[in-house]
Parts: C-alpha cells; structure tokens; sequence
C-alpha cells in the first residue's frame, strides 16, 4: 500500500448506533402525512418532488383490492443438531471449522493465530478475557514481526480500537479475532451486531483474517429466529464464509476485498 | 426518462442477430446460465418451505405496493429519527442532481461506488462526470465493465460476455489511468486476475471520501436498509467513507422487519444459488459516525404502478433467475435487451418504465418465446409471460402487419372466401418464392414459408366424403 494514503479515520466511534430502544413514535421530518395537495415550499429541495411521487402512487393504486399475507413457512425449524449443522454448513463455504468445548475455546485461538504467524492482531473492545489472553500469548509466542504495516508499525502487538484505529493501520494488521451476536444453522451465516467483543465494522472487515468464536447458544436453526433475536438499530453484517467473486468465467475465487480467510471456533 | 448509455439503440431483433454470431458471447453465456440454474435448484430443494416462501414474498410486496405512500412516510421519519437525510426524486434528472449536490457540498471530486442498477438506470457515472465528479466502480464485474469502456450484459455476474485473457488485456491496459496499475507479468488466471483487482480497489477504498450505493431493500418500520453482496466491495463503500449516499427506488420497500425472513432466504438461493449470499449489511440512519443520504427514485416506477396487469413486475428483487432459465436470453445475450435490464424481467419492466415509444422498448414484449420457465423460476411470482402479452397489446403494430391482418380477417370471415383462397394457392404454389418481397420479408428473415399443399383439407374431404370413398 503506498505508505499512509488515508489519514486518519473520523468513522470511529464504536456502534455509534446505541441502545436506543425499538418503539419510536415523535415525527421526524415535521412534514409527514399531509395527503396530496399539501403543495410544495415547505423547505429542503425535492419537497415538490416529495408530494408529486405521493400523489402519483395514490392515483395509481386507487381502487385497487387490499392483499392478505399468509406465513405458512417455517419460523421455528427444528432446533436438534443446529450446532452439527451450522458447523456443516460453515464448512461448506471454505470456511475454516473447529468445534471444541467451552473451556478449550482459548486454546483453539492460540493455536489458529500460531499457525498463521499472525503478529499484528486486533482485539475489539470487549472481547471476554480470557479470550483476549490467548491472543496475547499467541502474538507473543510467535512475536512475528511482519514488517509491512506503516512506518515503524512492524512490530508484534495486540491492536485496540481505542483510540480509533485508522483504515492503514487496520489495513497493516494481520488479522482479528472477534464473537458474534447470531449463527444460523441451516445457511451457515455469523451475525455481527457491533456489540460487544465484535467493534466496528471496518475492523472485521480491512483485515486478511476473521478468526470468529460462536457459542452454541447463539447458534439458532433458521433465518427467521435470527432475524427475530436481532435489533435492526444497531449495523449488522451477516457472514457467510469468506469473501468471494464468480465474475470471472463464473470461477469461483475466494477472497476479493473483505478477509479472504475465514476461521471459525464453534464452543459446544 | 433517461436511458443512460443505451439511448439510440436499434430494436431487439437486430441486437440479437448480431449476438447470436458471436461464439464466445453464447458460450459463456451458455455456461453460466446453466450452472447457476443447477445451483439454484439444488439449494431451492432443500427448503421444503419454498412454496410457501414465494407465496409470503409475493403478498408482502403486492401488498407493500398497495400502500406504498403509507410506506415511504413511514420510512422517511424513520429514517429521519436516526440521523439521515432523505431526498425524493422525481425523475432520473433529478436524482442525479441530488447526488451531484451532495458529493459536491462534501467538496470531494470522486466517489466508490456499490454496484447498483437503479444508478445505471439513471446514468449517474454519466451525470457526475458532467459535473466534474469522477465515479468508480468497485464490483469485480463492474470495474471489468467501466474499464473496458463496455455495457454490462448479465443483472448477477455483468461481465459474463468476457473471457479471462480479454479480462487480462483490460487491466493491463486501463488500470493504471484508473489509478493503480496492473501487476507486471499478470497472468490470466482468475485468481491473479482478482488479486489485482484487490490491490488496485484497496488504495480508493481506503481514501475515497464519498460512497454512493443502492440497496436491495428498506424496511419501512425501523428505517433500514439492506445490502446483499459477495466480494466485500459493499462493506468498504459502505463502512469507511465519511458520507454514504443510497439511490433507492421506491419499490424497493418492505413494511416491517420481520419481514426480511421471507427474502433473506428467497434472493441468494435464487440469484447466485447459495444458501446466502457472503455479505449482507444492514443500518440505520446514519452509524458509526458517517453522514447518510437516502434518495428515494421514482422514474417511471409510478407509472408501472399505475398499470393493473403491469405493476407485478414492481415486485422483482433482481435475483436474474428468469434470465438463467431463458432460452431467449441464453442465445442473445443481455446486451440485445439495450437496458440496464435484460432477460424476461427487463422485457417487462423496459417498456414499462419508458414507455413503449422507441423502436427498442416496443420490440421487448416480444424477446420471449411466453415459454414460461421465467415465472416457475421467480421467488416472488411474477407472471411475466402475461405481461408480455398484455405489452404486445399495447404496442403499436406496423403498418405491412396491420393491413396483412385486416386482409386475413376478411378472407377467414367467410368460409367461401377461405376455401377460394386455398385454390388460388394451391394453383399458384409453385411461384411462391423463398422470401416475401418487401415488408412483408420480416416475417420470412426469421421463418420458413411452409409448403402449400396441391389440394385444401376441405377440399380432399369433399372429394372423398371425408376418406370414404
Ligand atoms: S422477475 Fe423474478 S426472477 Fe426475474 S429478476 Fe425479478 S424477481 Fe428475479
């Protein structure tokens, strides 16, 4: 990367999206609901535009029946074997799996991070201790030092969102190692909520390498039950293996712009 | 109505004549097509729910577009709530001003961009480049595309009519006035080809200011919306620039949350036949400290709307299934379609949005075969063959087909005239030449004048009291 490009990035505060409940009722814009006619002038550009597009919808649908929804799909699929699955599945994807008991969590990380020499690794804020003790005996066991981050950045650390990391410096660091908030059996996908051992976006992101912890419990069977146990307030990014592109000849290459390696401990 | 790039073009069946002569084009193509639809069904299969899926995801957007103000109000305060701004254009024009506005009162001169088919629509690269922005593209396929100065050809996989080594060609020639250059000694191999891809994307993605999006959906309820993607470029235009701008149509809407159950499982096995796509994002308002924009786009949708048999097609989510199972399609390649939306879904959903007035948009109602496979293959039902029909009613007919009509109508009115047409015929069999003369020769370019027998059905069955004798 030609040395510091970026500066330093403003995009910082950790999940900024915060824990401001669902129920919200106070009108926004002021402007809503005034029906057609309300006329244009209120302010901002496009207010014109605003009650043109209304008006036009409400012609266009006038008179037109009231559709019903039926949910007759599954909602609550089958729980038995959702681990066993979620592992298969995340496999699937080219995904690196191990599926270990919960007190052997620890050692599956540092044994990952060993074998990929990872020298520079980042550590989301609240990421559990012990956890974040592994990354640091691995990094110092191995005690790579890479040499390809900015300036004088070379060395062997643990990296901490805090102060905000800059995109070059995420961009030297080798990988990260983060929890999540949801995996789904039946497509093999992690959640990340920001919350809580997870960060920001970007750092899962700029890095070549997710090392990701599930626990069984946060394990459910299908899509519906994720999308039930998650706040839409809060930026979510769903995984589902390593990043991947078929656009040339539809060849499958794994690994384009997020981390091209995807390593995955599932705690029984 | 802006057609961007693909204004002027002539009409489909000359476009697919062309297409079809081009041996590399209909082998990709063939490939593609074909693989995806294995994939597709195999992973469709699993779910023993599909049936019941499609029926939820046909009803949540008939219904979402039976009260669509009600909708987007809802969505504009939510949206609002959580710190974005929300714009409403009218047409293409005005979106494009929106945009060029906002980039500007940023004061940078470039932005990323996630692949996005609502900007193509509009020709936004186009737009901003007018206004001295530059616009780059970050999709794999998309970057192959602007590159090599080219039209996209597929709605999942854009660059499917290149092969590796013009792929290769293009990057070695385009990249470095793009930024970035090729690697030296770059081979065509599809991983060496990507990895370039990476090194030269990573630099803009990681300086690049603005970032202009579309989305897959918005939900009306909490404000948010949602991005499907596979390489990664999205999350980087979606999380590291300082301000995000999403064009969105206004269809593209969902009433609650909940409702992303029902096409979080529909779009990716459909579209790339996976069980989910690798990245989906998702926010609201505006996160993690970026300035959010959200230009609602109108341009045509309304009046798709507006239109009883039409407005189904304002249910596609974009999965590019009903391409992969077209036979149409598979032969004459995206381009023939001359939109930003080809295959069975752009045949309907073209026309509708501009209008059936040029050469082009009233030849697509009839670049199908009404065989049928693209609405089996639909995850929310769309009867596009009966909106092809309903569309061939509706265009103008030439003048030659007309007459020829209204003549054929006179003659099959009355069964004496029928039958001394059959004998005039059948005397005069042996003139009838290969291909018809004049205007009337459309219709032989493409079909062989069947024989006309010595002697009518009803004549024979005069003759011979009907075999008896
Ligand atoms: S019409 Fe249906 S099958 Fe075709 S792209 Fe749209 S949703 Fe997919």
């Amino acid at each position: 990367m030609s040395g510091g490009a970026a500066g330093p990035d403003p995009t910082a505060r950790a999940h900024a999206a915060g824990p401001d409940p669902r129920g919200r009722t106070g009108p926004g814009t002021g402007a809503a609901t005034g029906g057609p006619g309300t006329g244009a002038a209120t302010g901002g550009p496009g207010t014109g535009s605003r009650e043109l597009i209304l008006s036009r919808i409400r012609a266009a649908v006038a008179g037109a029946p009231e559709p019903g929804i039926t949910r007759a799909y599954r909602t609550s699929p089958d729980q038995a074997g959702a681990v066993e699955l979620f592992a298969e599945r995340v496999a699937d994807y080219r995904a690196v799996v191990h599926v270990v008991d919960a007190d052997e969590v620890a050692g599956a990380i540092t044994a990952a991070l060993g074998r990929r020499a990872a020298g520079r690794v980042v550590v989301p804020d609240g990421l559990p201790e012990e956890w974040a003790r592994a990354v640091r005996s691995a990094v110092e066991a191995g005690a790579v030092p890479l040499g390809r981050g900015t300036s004088g950045a070379g060395a062997a650390a643990i990296m901490r969102d805090a102060p905000a990391l800059s995109a070059a410096e995420l961009d030297a660091a080798d990988g990260v190692v983060t929890s999540c908030a949801v995996g789904i059996a039946e497509t093999g996908t992690i959640v990340l909520d920001a919350g809580p051992g997870q960060g920001r976006r970007a750092l899962t992101l700029v890095p070549d390498y997710h090392l990701c912890v599930v626990r069984a419990d946060q394990i459910v069977a299908g899509v519906p039950e994720a999308v039930g146990r998650l706040d839409p307030l809060r930026p979510l990014t769903w995984i589902s293996g390593p990043s991947a592109t078929s656009d040339i000849e539809l060849n499958r290459v794994e690994g384009v712009h997020g981390p091209r390696t995807l390593e995955v401990v599932i705690a029984r | 109505m802006s057609g961007g790039t693909f204004l002027g073009m002539p009409a489909f069946p000359r476009n697919a004549a062309a297409a079809v002569q081009d041996s590399q084009l209909r082998f990709n193509l063939r490939k593609a097509t074909h693989t995806i639809r294995g994939k597709r069904a195999s992973v469709v299969a699993e779910l023993p729910d599909w049936a019941e899926l499609r029926a939820a995801g046909k009803e949540i957007k008939d219904h979402t577009l039976r009260n669509l103000d009600r909708y987007l109000l809802q969505l504009e305060e939510a949206v609002t709530a959580a710190g974005g701004h929300v714009h409403w254009a009218a047409d293409a024009a005005e979106a494009n001003r929106i945009v060029a506005d906002l980039v500007k009162a940023t004061g940078e001169t470039s932005v990323v961009k996630v692949k996005s088919m609502a900007t193509q629509e509009i020709g936004l690269n186009e737009a901003l480049q007018e206004e001295g922005i530059t616009a780059y593209e970050t999709d794999l396929a998309e970057l192959i595309v602007q590159l090599g100065d080219d039209w996209p050809s597929h709605i999942l996989v854009p660059a499917i009519h290149r092969n590796r080594s013009e792929i290769r060609e293009i990057f070695q020639e385009k990249m470095a006035s793009y930024g970035r250059a090729a690697p030296e000694g770059l081979t065509d191999e599809p991983r060496a080809l990507a990895e370039a891809a990476r090194l030269h994307l990573r630099e803009r993605f990681l300086s690049t200011k603005v970032a202009v999006s579309g989305a897959n959906f918005m939900i009306a309820e909490t404000g948010t919306l949602v991005v499907l993607e596979s390489e990664g470029n999205g999350r980087m235009c979606l999380t590291l620039p300082e301000t995000l701008i999403s064009v969105v149509g206004i269809e593209k809407l969902l009433p609650s949350w909940r409702d992303l159950e029902v096409f979080l499982q529909l779009l990716p096995r459909s579209s790339t036949g996976e069980r989910m796509n690798p990245y989906t994002s998702t926010w609201t308002g505006a996160v993690e400290g970026q300035e959010f924009h959200l230009v609602l786009l109108d341009n045509g949708r309304t009046r798709v709307l507006a239109d009883e048999v039409g407005r189904q097609a304002l249910r596609c989510i974009r999965c590019s299934a009903c391409l992969n199972v077209c036979p149409v399609y598979e032969r004459a390649g995206g381009h023939a379609y001359g939109s930003v939306y080809p295959g069975p879904i752009g045949a309907i959903l073209t026309p509708q949005l501009r209008g059936m007035g040029s050469a082009l948009d009233a030849s697509l109602p009839y670049a199908s075969t009404l065989c049928g496979a693209c609405f089996d293959a639909c995850p929310v039902a769309i009867d596009i063959p009966e909106v092809l029909v309903h569309l061939r009613g509706k265009a103008r007919h030439p003048r030659a087909e007309r007459l020829g009509m209204r003549a054929a109508g006179w003659v099959f009115d009355r069964p004496a005239r029928l039958a001394g047409a059959q004998r005039l015929g059948a005397r005069l069999r042996r003139f009838v030449p290969g291909r018809l003369p004049g205007p009337l020769a459309g219709w032989t370019d493409t079909r062989d004048i069947p024989d006309i027998p010595a002697e009518s059905f009803r004549d024979w069955w005069d003759r011979t009291d009907g075999g008896a004798r």
